[in-house]
């Protein structure tokens, strides 16, 4: 492959062609479903959470190869966290484990984030008793 | 290019789906550039070494290439049926031969009027010509086309008026393949006697053009479009249209484009440009049988998937095909083609760096979603059968993988959103589902 370039570096090139977590999760408890006001684009996240922590992580993605790539990366980094620890991810996080992102993709990453927190949101939704737990620490998206 | 066969090791597509490993490689890019023909290049090669005299020149040297300029001249105005060889200017590409033409038409008839038409799916470099324009006080009114991009005439005789000093309206459309009626546009300004600018860089060297048909009073296109080098823009011009130089400088093409000329390029582009004629008809069947092809391949293996722009025939040009994919993004179907060695483009706004969609798309008004699934193949002479075959295969196998990641299909399956392209009754718009997700600001 020494003469082929592409687009995006051998990281995220990997990510987007083998992703990681590709799917959905049967009984899930938690599911967030997000879409980037500025592409377009759609990302769907899928978490099984027991005694706090974040068991196994799924993904879906309509979008680019970046935003493909931010979100197996992001399903990556998530899984083993607690729900503490997963409610303070960033999405540089994701960018740094990528090796980076082009600027203008950037947003791919947020978009990743924002399905994350979104499906921590719903956990917590459904699971009141959790929230308590994390009262201390709001979910912000 | 031509296809070769060989064996090439590529990544895996992913455990379940592995596409080939084999890599064939073909270009289906032919809108953005094509391969220089070996006896235009060889046409060329002296012209960098042996006879590499400034045109301007009064030598030997100079008065050598100064002929050669003028070779080229008649070869280029042999393709577009230009009567005066004196009529063509060279230029470095379509771009400056746009902003040629629409800003050295304003500027020199400022004192007429200050007002510009234009169809809605002109190429950037019109649009932005028009915008910077639009800045200094000039007023301009883009006229609309249907949804199969052909301009809207009765639209266009009206906003011409008294004050309107050129009308913009493309041969080709770059994005979509639409054909304008250009006869009938030129009889429309010639009857209101405004000058016509017809951009041809989609369509040179792949359609017949004769700018007497026309009554257009300017043309441009570029030789890279049809086998020949980047570098040799042509602007045609006759006496129907004043005409400013926007570059000043030395007295080059007859003071109206100041700089040395690109004597290699222009050699080149204007053996090209005589290739071009004689094959014409040769190039439009052969096109027009992959085209066919090609389009009758995707449309029965891909369920979800239309074609933008009007239907194979007589408002297409052969060599393009433009696709929306439903439930899937442009940019990520780009990127599984080149890995598996197929060359396209992509009008979503995930491939632009402004994150817009392609303003074409969003003229002949396709619903956002479909766009951002779009996909742009332009087919060359080299491209076979087998190739056509192989990108069908390919490509249906890149669908379903990416379908198969896609949030939308799965939500299409369960009837959570409805097709655009085929509705089913059941679910909300993909648009509408959109918009309720990020209802959310992004950042």
């Amino acid at each position: 492959m020494s003469d082929t370039y592409t687009l995006y570096n051998p990281t995220v090139m990997d990510h987007f062609m083998n992703p990681r977590n590709m799917g959905d999760l049967k009984d899930a408890d938690g599911v967030g479903e997000v879409g980037a006001a500025a592409c377009g684009d759609i990302m769907k996240i899928s978490l099984r959470i027991k005694d706090g922590r974040i068991e196994d992580a799924r993904f879906k993605t309509f979008g680019c190869g970046s935003a493909i790539a931010s979100s197996s990366m992001a399903t990556e980094l998530i899984k083993g966290r607690t729900i503490e620890e997963a409610l303070s991810f960033s999405n540089e996080e994701v960018v740094d484990a990528l090796g980076g992102l082009p600027p203008v993709k950037i947003h791919c990453s947020v978009l990743a984030e924002e399905a994350l927190k979104a499906a921590l949101e719903d956990y917590v939704k459904r699971h009141p008793e959790a929230a308590k737990a994390v009262a201390a620490q709001p979910v912000s998206a | 290019m031509a296809s070769r066969g060989f064996s090439f090791p590529i990544p895996s597509m992913g455990p379940s789906e592995p596409i080939s490993r084999v890599m064939r490689h073909v270009f289906l890019d032919h809108q953005s550039a094509t391969p220089v023909l070996p006896e235009v290049f060889e046409a060329m090669r002296p012209y960098f070494t042996e006879y590499f005299g400034n045109a301007s020149s009064l030598h030997q040297h100079g008065l050598r290439v100064r002929d050669a300029l003028a070779t080229a001249r008649k070869q280029m105005a042999g393709l577009i049926q230009a009567e005066n060889p004196d009529d063509i200017f060279f230029t470095s590409d379509g771009t400056e031969s746009s902003n040629l033409a629409i800003k050295g038409v304003a500027y020199a008839n400022e004192r007429k009027g200050r007002h510009l038409v234009v169809s809605a799916t002109e190429h950037p470099s019109v649009m932005n010509s028009v915008e910077f324009l639009e800045k200094q006080g000039w007023t301009c009114t883009r006229v609309g086309v249907t949804p199969a991009g052909l301009i809207k005439l009765d639209e266009m005789e009206a906003a011409i008026t008294p004050q309107t000093v050129l009308v913009a309206v493309h041969h080709v459309n770059h994005d979509i393949g639409a054909i304008q009626p250009m006869r009938e546009v030129g009889r429309l300004c010639a009857a209101k006697g405004v000058p016509l600018y017809v951009d041809c860089e989609a369509s040179a060297g792949w359609l017949p053009i004769d700018v007497k048909d026309w009554g257009a009073a300017l043309v441009s296109f570029s030789a890279h479009r049809f086998y020949g080098p980047k570098g040799a823009g042509v602007l045609y011009r006759n006496r129907k249209a004043r005409i400013v130089s926007i570059l000043h400088g030395g007295v080059q093409e007859g003071g109206r484009r100041a700089g040395t000329e690109n004597i290699p390029a222009i050699v080149g582009g204007g053996v090209a440009a005589a290739i071009a004629v004689e094959r014409l008809q040769a190039r439009i069947a052969h096109t027009g049988v992959l085209q066919k092809r090609l389009w009758d391949g995707l449309s029965s293996r891909i369920p979800y998937i239309q074609l933008n722009g009007p239907l194979p025939g007589p408002d297409r040009i052969t060599t393009n095909l433009n696709l929306s994919t439903e439930f899937i993004e442009g940019e990520g179907q780009l990127l599984l083609c080149d890995l598996n060695g197929i060359a396209v483009a992509s009008g979503s706004s995930c491939v632009s760096k402004s994150l817009k969609i392609s303003h074409v798309l969003g003229a002949i008004g396709l619903d956002h979603a479909l766009a951002q699934g779009n996909i742009i193949m332009t087919l060359g002479e080299a491209n076979t059968v087998e190739d056509v075959d192989y990108v069908v295969e390919t490509f249906a196998t890149i669908v379903k993988k990416l379908r198969g990641m896609s949030p939308m299909w799965d939500e299409f399956e369960r009837g959570v959103i409805d097709s655009v392209i085929a509705p089913t009754g059941r679910g909300k718009s993909f648009s509408a589902h959109a918009a309720e997700v990020s209802g959310k600001p992004a950042h």
